[in-house]
């Protein structure tokens, strides 16, 4: 995936190291700490700032609705009197057992599933005394082939609320040069601004636009930010790069992280070991365990064959049978595809199918382009011969399609391998139907 | 009208990827095209100038060239160009090409070019009229046209597939393993393709979907379209409002990829990076069903594709829309080939005669034939027919040159060897041997010199300095004993045949500016025969048409002293015959013409 999100930390990190290439009219104060925990940040003694002014805590971990979910420390009495010493307590408190995160509300009611896990990391903040007024709404990401700029007079949970009515809108043309998008902000800037703050805010989006374009960020947001004469802070920020950029971006990205979403299920061991195995080779190896305790498992080569097989399981067997989802590719040598199927052989031999039926394991591609065929499938064969015992006690038939170069001798080999330690095998070539497997395999009985 | 490709199109290679290239002349081969599809190779990094490849059997050399602009300039009717480059280069290789222009398609492999560098250039293209495939692609073909590197994978698989000859289906896909499959599904449920683009898996492609039907709509090839598009993005939208609005009349069968995806949550992330539904709109479910109401054939899942592609084109064969397609002739590539070990492009001994550059020996040889020996030299040596007043300028050369008595030290060395016994061959080898910067190589540091003079605008003073910080005598100026007022009969008979039958002589009359200047200072600094002749090469090649570039290599190659050898061995053998016949005895120096001055050796510790 190309577009990655990244902690508001980071975000405003960046915007910090190029703040007077792009803000040189303004002034940030970048007073902001990334901690895992309270004993961290009574250690963070070179931020004076920590002790000297009030403070705001809140996780920082991708997810929104902090506020509405109770995650936001801003008081501890009264709003703005949350000493050092509170905030670290706070965060360990915060973080010592899994917590309940929504993502969508309903005024203050949550909505949809929430996600349980561990909070680890919270950005740390001084708390910012200021108008409601002076709380300002801007963002930029790409819709369709334009880049859209989006301001508001108000900020915060206000302009979520009432998107349509409070947001302005400018959509630019990649071509766009500078001085257009110069004139059009102008142009644009909601109504309700205040006349004084509008010269500025009009300075500010045009280098907030400015820094999205020229940084690759694929989505930046500052809801809201402060505007105080030449004075900014930037209360909450999202942000995500375009992580294909990352080659030029060395330097002005420089310490960022990727951090896997809350809630996001620990990935099993396997699914680790073939992500390992995927970064150091050239080819592509992709695993996804859906329902590892279910009876269809696929092993199919290719990007787009994969997903035909996924979507014709779900349209013959449903969803409920299908185990995981993924794929191998661009040619990975013998070794690479007997771990993968070794892999997926060890997941699929765990149990026996609950309601005692063969499982069925699909072993799928297109006509390669360019894939030898009999390489990939000797690596098949090779953890066949490692898991034939385990294979036939628990049952499986295996359905085999497949073209491409040298896919006669690999359908062959295949066949006889399987034949030969005793494992029910199904074998078709490029004549049969790329997808036409799922359906014989459900069909026989 | 509306073709992508045709019989005639060739393609710049960006990147000296082998297999690709070799694929795509086997293809080549296979559909008995005239010319091979690759023009050019782009190689920055490469010292060589072509690159072998398969021809069926046979072998054939493709150009290589260090930029797109030589490339381009050198072969100008190639009009696609397949940029090959790396996903951190293939955006600047784009942008040059789109710079230098007269590409109509480039062709992008990579995978993962940063977003805002593949929309600032897909969107450039397009302002341009240039059509972009991918990026992230496996290419396009036109059947029994021109096909893009590895599309339609290997050449068994091609001929088994149809996708050797044209059929009448127009196929768009975005995936390039299902481009394969879906070419497979087409041969045997129908007739083949007329043409296929897989557009790519990024997010964001060149061409999409909309502008390659449109082209087909026009390709009078094409009688019924086959879209595979996929989960995310609004494109088959665009489709779907050119069929409302009837600017798409041909049928179009259609599938999106990826219904499963409704199922999960987005931390499943299905096949490219381009599938990803942010919307209701943009899931496979919702655009297959917006594209059956309006009227485009969507099967009920994927497996059905296959019958409702045979149901379309039965149908439309029914109307009489699609008739039989031909059969068509094709070459057999050869299983088992060798590479060569040696190249030839000058000579011939395999058909009833041998021929120089193409012409048999008795063609030259005789007489009548009007050819002499700068004819077989300038075939042998150029590979070009030159004109009579070339050929005779060589010979010219040849013989001025052909002896300057027994004392010079190729002479001398040959006779010495010669005395000693040694055979005509061996003597006069040792004679040939001397021949280099001290003897006859004046004639290419003359070339060399003067041409880098007048090619950098230097007035003959600034040529003069330049040699002095070089610390070396002006190669091809001065004389023993002649000077302007007693002329070298030699130098004035090349200078006046010149004169009167060179179109121009622009680096002789600059190298008179120079001896004017040198003779000012010394009498005998005169323009002598090597410089002469090492100048005059230059502007007989300049006025045959050759490029500076060429006549530089000419130079660098040493191919002026060549004709100093040839017509120099003429004289060593006349001395070596000369010994043989004069049966001279063992030559040994007289020791009172040696200066003997020999110390005892110091002891090293």
């Amino acid at each position: 995936m190309a577009q990655k999100a990244i902690r508001e930390y980071d975000a405003k990190s960046i915007l910090a190291k190029h703040w007077d290439k792009y803000f040189p009219d303004f002034t940030y104060s970048y007073e902001t700490a990334l901690v895992a925990s309270g004993a961290e940040l009574l250690e963070a003694k070179e931020k004076s700032w920590l002790k000297e002014k009030p403070l705001v805590a809140k996780p920082d971990m991708l997810f929104g609705k902090r506020g509405k979910n109770g995650l936001v420390l801003f008081k501890d009495q009264k709003p703005g009197d949350v000493s050092l010493e509170k905030a670290a307590a706070w965060i360990d408190e915060k973080s010592k057992e899994d917590v309940t995160v929504y993502f969508s509300f309903d005024g203050d009611t949550p909505t949809g599933e929430p996600k349980v896990d561990r909070l680890t990391h919270f950005i740390v903040e001084p708390f910012t005394p200021h108008d409601q007024s002076e709380e300002y709404y801007i963002s930029a990401t790409c819709v369709g082939d334009e880049d859209v700029l989006y301001m508001s007079a108000e900020g915060g949970m206000e302009v979520e609320e009432a998107w349509d009515e409070k947001v302005t809108e400018v959509a630019f043309q990649i071509t766009a040069t500078e001085e257009e998008i110069a004139k059009r902000i102008k142009a644009n800037i909601p109504a309700d601004v205040k006349e004084e703050d509008k010269e500025n805010f009009a300075k500010f989006a045009i280098g907030f636009f400015k820094i999205y374009r020229e940084l690759n960020f694929a989505y930046l947001e500052i809801n809201p930010f402060v505007m105080q004469g030449r004075k900014i802070e930037l209360l909450d920020m999202v942000a995500k790069l375009d992580d294909t950029a990352g080659f030029m971006m060395v330097e002005e990205w420089s310490g960022v992280e990727y951090p896997t979403a809350f809630g996001m299920e620990a990935k099993s061991p396997e699914v680790e070991a073939i992500e390992e195995a995927d970064a150091k080779t050239g080819a592509s190896l992709k695993l996804t365990l859906l329902k590892p305790e279910a009876r269809i498992w696929t092993m199919v080569a290719g990007g787009g064959a994969s997903v035909v097989y996924a979507d014709t399981i779900a349209d013959f067997a449903g969803i409920e049978d299908l185990a995981n989802y993924g794929e191998y590719s661009g040619g990975p040598t013998t070794g690479e595809t007997k771990f993968y199927a070794e892999t997926i052989l060890d997941l699929m031999t765990r149990e026996k199918d609950l309601k005692g039926r063969d499982k069925i394991l699909i072993i799928g591609g297109a006509i390669a382009n360019f894939t030898d065929v009999a390489k990939t499938f000797t690596g098949i064969i090779q953890a066949f011969e490692e898991y034939a015992d385990k294979m036939k006690d628990i049952g499986i038939k295996i359905y085999v399609r497949r073209g491409g170069p040298n896919y006669e001798k690999g359908l062959k080999d295949i066949k006889e391998a399987a034949d030969k330690l005793g494992l029910k095998i199904y074998v078709y070539g490029p004549e049969t139907h790329v997808t036409d497997i799922v359906r014989m395999a459900l069909e026989e009985k | 009208m509306g073709k992508l490709f045709t019989r005639d199109t060739q393609a710049i290679f960006w990147n000296n990827n082998k297999t690709a290239i070799q694929r795509m002349l086997d293809y080549d081969y296979t559909i008995k095209r005239e010319t091979p599809s690759v023009a050019a190779i782009v190689a920055p990094t490469s010292g060589n100038k072509f690159e072998k490849f398969f021809w069926g059997g046979d072998e054939i050399m493709i150009p290589l060239y260090k930029s797109t602009a030589e490339a381009k300039a050198a072969q100008p009717q190639a009009e696609v160009l397949l940029n090959f480059a790396s996903f951190r280069t293939a955006y600047d290789v784009t942008m040059e090409a789109l710079n230098i222009g007269g590409f109509k398609t480039i062709m992008i492999t990579a995978e993962g070019i940063p977003e805002r560098l593949a929309r600032g250039m897909n969107a450039y293209a397009r302002e341009l009229g240039v059509v972009v495939i991918g990026p992230a692609t496996v290419g396009a073909i036109a059947p029994g046209a021109f096909k893009i590197a590895n599309i339609g994978g290997t050449i068994e698989n091609i001929v088994n597939s149809k996708l050797h000859r044209s059929g009448s289906c127009g196929l768009v896909t975005r995936s390039g393993g299902l481009f394969n499959e879906l070419s497979n599904i087409i041969a045997i449920n129908a007739d083949g393709i007329a043409e296929g683009v897989a557009i790519g898996g990024d997010r964001f492609v060149g061409s999409v979907f909309i502008d390659n039907l449109l082209r087909m709509q026009e390709n009078p090839d094409v009688k019924y379209m086959i879209l595979l598009g996929e989960v995310g993005g609004t494109e088959e939208y665009k489709v779907i409002e050119a069929v409302k609005s009837g600017k798409i009349t041909k049928p179009i069968i259609a599938w999106c990829i990826g219904t499963i995806a409704k199922y999960y949550d987005s931390g499943v992330q299905f096949g490219h990076a381009g599938a990803s539904a942010n919307a209701e709109r943009e899931t496979a479910e919702a655009k297959n069903k917006a594209m059956a109401e309006a009227g485009i054939y969507v099967p009920a899942t994927f497996n059905d594709l296959p019958a409702k592609i045979k149901e379309v084109h039965e149908g439309l064969k029914a109307e009489g829309i699609i008739g039989e397609i031909a059969k068509s002739e094709i070459n057999t590539v050869p299983k088992v080939r060798r590479p060569k070990q040696f190249i030839c492009t000058i000579s011939d001994d395999r058909g009833e005669e041998a021929t120089y550059a193409g012409f048999p020996i008795s063609d030259v040889a005789t007489p009548d034939t009007g050819k002499g020996i700068g004819d077989v030299i300038s075939l042998l040596w150029f590979k070009k027919q030159y004109p009579k007043w070339a050929t005779d300028f060589i010979e010219t050369v040849i013989k001025t040159v052909a002896d300057h008595g027994p004392a010079v030290s190729g002479a001398h060395n040959a006779k010495v060897t010669a005395r000693a016994g040694k055979s005509v061959v061996e003597s006069l080898v040792t004679g040939l041997l001397t021949i280099g910067p001290r003897f006859g190589g004046a004639i290419d540091g003359a070339a060399k010199y003067f041409k880098y003079a007048d090619d950098n605008n230097l007035s003959p003073k600034e040529f003069l300095s330049y040699m002095k910080k070089e610390g070396v005598p002006i190669p091809g100026i001065g004389h023993r004993i002649k000077s302007l007022k007693n002329p070298d009969l030699r130098v004035t008979g090349l200078m006046n045949y010149a004169a009167e039958h060179f179109p121009s002589t622009p680096l002789l009359d600059y190298a008179k500016t120079v001896e004017a200047l040198t003779t000012s200072k010394k009498e005998n600094l005169i323009l002598n025969v090597d410089g002469t002749i090492g100048i005059l090469m230059v502007d007989m090649w300049r006025a045959l048409g050759y490029p500076e570039e060429e006549i530089d290599e000419f130079v660098a190659s040493g191919t002026l002293n060549a004709f100093f050898i040839v017509g120099r061995s003429i004289g060593f053998i006349g001395h070596v015959l000369d010994e043989k016949r004069l049966a001279m005895p063992m030559y040994r120096h007289p020791m009172d013409d040696i200066l003997y001055d020999v110390k005892k050796a110091e002891k090293i510790d």
